[in-house]
């Protein structure tokens, strides 16, 4: 049966390795490093029953490129079926290589880099206003902050103090055309959201132990939070870990099966604080 | 016409709590009632019209019906792509003031001046476009709106006293509004406050014995199709006037209706052609430079009349 319990880090990369396969597409490894932090969110973090109510926890994946991630949640919480899945990057499929609200369960549309913190940002005045609890959590890349309406979400989160704003930054240390120190370095990360004003946590990103204990509390003295999750670009898979062709490049048959066997014997092996 | 914006806009605030309002740091001495009457529902999210239209996206998902206010040029291709992947993407009723289309912002210089807005937001599929000619017709079209479901673009004056001659402040989506009838074959079709202009051009040319019909098109998505089509299809010239540039804006409106609809009238475009060139001035002064004045414009419906006059129409047939 679909519940909270189903959604697993494990689950999502073998459905993540799976459909790519399927489909012949990329982008696996951006989908590996946030494993762990969808496998949290969407196993209890997110306050979310049913998508259809008003008043859930919204969710926004900004980096909407590793939307395939979000869909292997949606359908670990039975929300999304086997079938339509399998429809990932087919003609007529409502499942692209990025979300689009139109499927249930996607809150926005994402794709364009730098795009989802302000509509976070308006997710959050919106509740406020509203006098609800509901939070609202977006998931970035640290690429992603090279734009600069990143900021001017910053700044206004901050100056409003939004606690009821969760953003979480995907750390991995790469982007598009190389690694992102030396692309354009934004190091120290954290660092740089706490001078805008936001509480800020550094933890190890696909430690589910560590990213559990990060998101329970609300940013200190009403803040916004930010989670910089530092995480592997390609996690669970020796050959894709830290290598930025897997951004772009399918896997073959004989690829497929060693990234599978090694995502199953990584769940098998003793693990302190796994989901 | 920003005056008579938010007196409504504050009016139907009253009535309905989903209405907020955003702006981008600007509308002195015009935002400031709705700010003082609903403080918790007004926000200056400072510099920012990217940030602007996205946190207006993520409050219309949540129900609100949030309005953003800027100069126009600033509210539109600044944060273009937000509008494009937000409210039109999502469906989502978010509001967009511009105000100072055209040359209203005169010596503040080119960066100031609203030339491109109407072409790249009309290129929006499923986003009202409404271009209001007169302060009272922008009041009307507020109250016809500002409840759809879909996102909205309002190309606005800052003229809050001036009135077009004719309109009486009538409005309706989809439609054109009529403000000089004439049974001759000159038609002038005209956007924005601009109407103003264009109605003393035919007054002008009246008084030289050539009638012209005069129409106002404030509903420019969705365009007024079936009245452009009933005002032009015996006319043998129709001459477009906007401040805004040819491309892309009233003049290819008409122009693409004219020939999809197989309409047999020549088309004028009076509207801005140039680039900037380092020489300024008032709002008047570059209407006049570049031909948006009364004269001008008698001027060029004239010539234009004079030649499609000579030649008989040729409707075609597809």
């Amino acid at each position: 049966m679909p519940s909270t319990e189903a959604v697993s880090a494990h689950a999502i990369r073998r459905i993540v390795l799976d459909q790519s396969k399927r489909a012949h597409v990329g982008h696996i490894g951006s989908c590996l490093s946030i494993a762990d932090i969808v496998a949290v969110l969407y196993g209890g973090v997110l306050d979310v029953a049913d998508p259809g109510d008003a008043d859930r926890d919204r969710f926004i994946l900004s980096k909407g490129h590793a939307a395939l991630a979000l869909y292997a949640a949606l359908h670990l919480r039975g929300w999304l079926n086997a079938e339509e899945l399998d429809t990932y990057c087919g003609d007529g499929s409502r499942l692209g290589v990025h979300p689009e609200h139109f499927l249930p369960g996607v809150d926005f549309s994402t794709g364009s880099l730098g795009h989802g913190l302000a509509m976070g940002v308006g997710a959050a005045l919106a509740a406020r206003a509203q006098g609800s609890s509901r939070r609202v959590f977006v998931l970035l890349s640290d690429a992603e902050c090279n734009e600069g309406s990143v900021w001017e979400a910053v700044m206004f989160a901050a100056h409003h103090g939004l606690a009821n704003l969760v953003a979480v930054v995907d750390d991995n240390g790469q982007q598009a055309l190389g690694h992102t120190k030396d692309v354009l370095d934004l190091s120290p990360m954290a660092d740089r959201w706490r001078a805008f004003g936001w509480d800020a946590r550094g933890v190890d990103g696909n430690d589910a132990g560590g990213l559990t204990a990060a998101l329970a509390r609300p940013g200190l003295g009403g803040r916004p939070l930010v989670v910089v999750a530092e995480t592997t670009f390609g996690k669970g898979v020796s050959f894709m870990e830290d290598q930025i062709r897997w951004h772009y490049m399918p896997m073959s048959d004989a690829e497929h099966v060693q990234a599978v066997e090694e995502v199953d014997q990584a769940r098998c092996a003793p693990q302190s604080s796994a989901p | 016409m920003r005056a008579a914006i938010l007196r409504t806009l504050t009016e139907l605030a009253a009535a309905d709590a989903r209405v907020v309002l955003l702006t981008g740091d600007l509308g002195f001495m015009v935002v400031e009632s709705f700010a003082e009457r609903f403080p918790d529902r007004f926000w200056n999210v400072g510099v920012a019209e990217q940030d602007m239209i996205g946190i207006a996206t993520g409050m219309a998902e949540a129900g609100l019906i949030p309005f953003t206010y800027s100069i126009a040029t600033f509210a539109t291709l600044r944060p273009y792509e937000f509008v494009r992947n937000g409210p039109v993407h999502h469906r989502l009723p978010v509001r967009i003031l511009g105000v100072g289309g055209g040359f209203e912002y005169g010596s503040a210089g080119p960066t100031h001046h609203g030339l491109e807005d109407v072409a790249v937001m009309r290129a929006l599929p499923g986003l009202t476009v409404v271009a209001p000619a007169d302060h009272a017709q922008a009041a009307a079209a507020l109250r016809a709106t500002w409840d759809l479901p879909g996102p909205v673009y309002y190309r606005l004056g800052k003229d809050d006293r001036s009135l077009v001659p004719g309109l009486g402040g009538r409005f309706a989506l989809g439609r054109t509004q009529t403000v000089r009838a004439a049974s001759a074959g000159v038609v002038i079709v005209s956007l924005g406050p601009i109407a103003r202009e264009a109605v003393a051009a035919a007054e002008l040319l009246d008084q030289r014995g050539l009638d012209c019909r005069v129409e106002v098109v404030a509903s420019v998505s969705p365009a007024p199709v079936a009245d452009l089509v009933e005002a032009l299809r015996h006319a043998h010239t129709v001459v477009t006037v906007e401040t805004h540039s040819v491309v892309g804006g009233l003049g290819s409106l008409v122009c693409e209706i004219v020939a999809e609809q197989g309409l047999g009238c020549r088309v004028v475009r009076c509207g801005v052609r140039s680039g900037p060139d380092g020489i300024g001035g008032s709002e008047g002064f570059l209407n006049v430079r570049h031909g948006l004045d009364r004269t001008a414009i008698a001027q060029t419906v004239q010539e234009a009349a004079s030649i499609s006059a000579t030649r008989p129409a040729q409707p075609t047939t597809s």
